[in-house]
């Protein structure tokens, strides 16, 4: 598998994990009432990833919108990077928050208090 | 049933959308996709159309998933419930209303009570707290939806359990989203 992507819908991102590249992208909305079935895929792509992982490897998540049923599937796959990372892949987690969005921004910033990983808070003008 | 009657109460309350029904998750994307375009409409600045759709959708899930908790009670009414959202001097104001078992309002008025007595750093840190204890609901909530609303608006959740047997209360929420700094 060089690459795990899904097309967005307007309760679901779209993903684009490109294996070859090191390069996860995740952008949209995320508001599914079941969440946990969603994130599912792409945490079983990060598990294979991670054994054979580039030298590093980038992650920038977009979102419009998050419900707290994806908040705790955002940390699952978060903390599959901090392994990642830990097993010698430079991540870099470029957290994009829209202008004015001072919640998204909070909640980059409570992510990057939980995990171990080099995050950038990018702001983007609406 | 007097139609006049709960159309002009709703015209009072400028209610903007209200709903009695089982709650799927069809409808809910039709709910959500309804208030976007009505506060685009309505020229909703981006910042309180935000907190107000982020909010909408935590409440909107919470009587989702606690529909699916109640299917064990013989009732069909049980399985039903109802939210209006309004409108009134540049505050939404968001009910939602639904049937839960009294076993069960002891353990959820715990929890309300307990967001209601953290202040806005408090709130942060259980926030945290919770998003990290590992636990996961069937549903992924796990329990941070209550906090993420009082985080988001800034005020106290206000409730209201009112008995209707010995077996089922009817549970009210009344969230109110305004553009103060909190």
């Amino acid at each position: 598998m060089e690459k795990y992507s899904i097309e967005g819908t307007p309760k679901t991102p779209s993903i684009n994990f490109d294996l070859n590249g090191g390069i996860l992208e995740v952008k949209g909305r995320s508001i599914p009432e079941n969440s946990i079935e969603f994130y599912k895929p792409l945490v079983d792509a990060l598990d294979k990833y991670a054994s054979a992982a580039k030298p590093a490897t980038t992650v920038n998540v977009q979102l419009e919108y998050f419900n707290t049923s994806s908040s705790k599937c955002i940390l699952d796959v978060f903390k599959k990077l901090e392994g990642i990372n830990k097993g010698g892949s430079a991540v870099t987690i470029n957290w994009h928050y829209e202008e004015d969005d001072e919640d998204m921004l909070e909640a980059g910033e409570d992510y990057q208090a939980i995990i171990n990983v080099p995050f950038k808070m990018i702001m983007v003008n609406e | 049933m007097d139609v006049f009657d709960i159309y002009d109460k709703m015209e009072r309350n400028n209610i903007l959308l209200s709903f009695k029904g089982e709650i799927t998750s069809d409808l809910l994307t039709s709910i959500l996709q309804i208030m976007e375009n009505k506060m685009d409409n309505m020229q909703e600045e981006p910042k309180m159309k935000k907190k107000v759709y982020n909010v909408l959708v935590e409440c909107l899930q919470n009587l989702y998933h606690h529909l699916d908790e109640i299917t064990e009670v013989d009732s069909e009414k049980i399985r039903s419930a109802i939210f209006t959202i309004g409108k009134v001097d540049n505050k939404y104001s968001i009910i939602t209303g639904n049937y839960i078992l009294n076993e069960n309002i002891n353990g959820l008025r715990a929890r309300l009570d307990e967001v209601n007595s953290l202040n806005k750093e408090e709130l942060k840190e259980y926030y945290k707290r919770i998003l990290n204890n590992g636990e996961m609901s069937m549903k992924g909530g796990g329990g941070l939806g209550m906090i993420d609303i009082a985080r988001k608006t800034g005020e106290k959740l206000d409730y209201n359990f009112l008995e209707i047997d010995n077996k089922v209360s009817f549970f009210t929420l009344n969230i109110k989203v305004s553009n103060q700094q909190n």
